[in-house]
């Protein structure tokens, strides 16, 4: 029998903490990327939508130096955890997260949206979070929190397509989604897209491809080549920030792509509103 | 940029024109989903609203609670399509003007005909816009906390004619 390697001990209280710090950090300023691309839509944007952008990055700047929130729909909190295998959590992993957003909401005087869903009691604490966790090779914990409004949350969808209907189909999944949702989901929008899993998989790769930056690399040239045709098509939709009309409907198209079965070829797409927080941390 | 003082005068219900740029200031009442399906089931009932809608003023958001010093926590618009069901009886009643994010459906801006207007204000600007709120105070249904009914004063909040009291919209698809 091998001997075990070194465990490291994680207090869970370290992880409530981190949960904690990141939630409010995420949701009083925005990533530098998705300010870098809103400050490139405004140049190119006249009227209203140029006025509208002017706002919202006015009214991050105001958030920032107020350390308040952007906006005030703070969200569903959205958790990932990659915990290494050879980390031990001394203590309920799960308490800890949930423990940390009850904190963050409290003491930052955030909005608690959380409520049950038929009968809409509220929960008080904007809890429970909801949690996608990964084991992963290592002894570090890996925390992203991306607090999720439902303005556009609401206006994702998941398509079951055939798989004929190929690159064609996703394209056309993506671009009626925008069609569909984008003007009430607070545009410039970020998209996204998960092609392939099963219906749950598609979707929580839909909703990872959130956390990458804005301008990021898909990791294949296929999806290169995809995420920049449908930012094209989305874009010429001409929606435009807040639906007044513009070229800037969204700011990036992110798909990601994992195996499928033969018969199938599911298209999860994501919508995120241009207040798109994140915010990680590796303890 | 255009003042525009509420409640909306007759005037101003015919002029404000789609794609305006203005400024609010006055009573506006706060409320949204959980409120509105209230205030429904009580012009229904013909029960007594916490609120006269003659005139009225509904910002739709619901605010993040107030940090100290503050008069009003980060407050945004929320999207207004999802209080559309209950918008033509609330137009019906009174209500001539309405701050929220997004399009509206056909019912709504037939309703608004003549009587009403809808300002978009931006969403995701919460910090911004409730720097234009000066006085806020919760009128009814305190329960619903986040989605509570407020009595808020604005002192030049801006705002987009998103639809007018002709029909007219700046929202895409735009004709």
């Amino acid at each position: 029998m091998k001997t075990m390697g070194a465990i490291r001990i994680l207090p869970a209280s370290k992880v409530a903490e981190t949960v904690c710090g990141l939630v409010i950090d995420a949701v009083c300023r925005l990533p530098d990327d998705v300010l870098f691309a809103l400050h490139a839509a405004k140049d190119i944007e006249t009227g209203a939508a140029h006025a509208v952008l002017a706002q919202i990055i006015e009214n991050e700047a105001l958030a920032r130096a107020a350390r308040r929130p952007c906006c005030q729909d703070t969200g569903l909190a959205v958790v990932f955890i990659d915990i290494g295998q050879d980390v031990h959590v001394d203590g309920s992993l799960i308490d800890a997260v949930n423990l940390g957003v009850a904190e963050a909401y409290r003491k930052a005087y955030l909005r608690k949206s959380v409520l049950s869903a038929i009968a809409r009691e509220n929960t008080g604490d904007n809890t429970p979070a909801i949690l996608h966790m990964r084991m992963v090779p290592g002894d570090r914990v890996s925390i992203h929190v991306t607090p999720k409004g439902f303005g556009s949350e609401n206006m994702s969808r998941l398509f079951m397509l055939k798989p004929a209907e190929g690159e064609d189909g996703i394209l056309e999944s993506i671009t009626q989604t925008a069609r569909l949702g984008a003007a009430n989901a607070c545009p410039p929008v970020i998209l996204g897209v998960g092609v392939g899993g099963t219906m749950e998989g598609a979707a929580i790769l839909a909703k990872r491809q959130l956390l990458r930056a804005c301008g990021s690399k898909a990791s294949t040239p296929t999806l290169r080549r995809l995420e920049k045709e449908a930012l094209r098509r989305v874009n010429a939709l001409g929606i435009g920030p807040m639906g007044f009309g513009g070229r800037t409907t969204a700011l990036a198209v992110l798909i990601g792509e994992m195996p499928t079965h033969l018969a199938g070829l599911p298209v999860a797409v994501n919508v995120q509103c241009h207040c798109a927080r994140h915010a990680g941390a590796v303890i | 940029m255009k003042q525009i003082q509420l409640p909306l005068s007759a005037r101003d219900i015919a002029i404000l024109h789609a794609g305006e740029t203005v400024t609010l200031y006055g009573e506006a009442v706060i409320a949204r989903d959980a409120a509105h399906k209230r205030l429904y089931a009580m012009l229904q009932t013909g029960a007594d609203l916490p609120f006269s809608l003659s005139g009225a003023c509904i910002y739709y958001a619901g605010p993040c609670p107030a940090a100290p010093g503050e008069v009003i926590g980060p407050c945004g618009p929320t999207t207004s399509g999802r209080v559309d069901a209950y918008t033509p009886a609330l137009i019906e009643a009174g209500l001539s003007a309405m701050i929220g994010k997004g399009a509206r459906a056909p019912e709504v801006v037939h309703a608004m005909r003549g009587r009403a207007v809808y300002f978009a204000a931006t969403g995701g600007a919460a910090i911004l816009l409730s720097s234009h709120i000066v006085a806020a105070e919760v009128i009814a249904f305190a329960d619903l906390e986040a989605e509570a009914v407020r009595r808020v004063t604005l002192a030049g909040m801006p705002v987009i004619v998103a639809i007018d009291a002709q029909g007219n919209s700046a929202l895409w698809p735009i004709a």
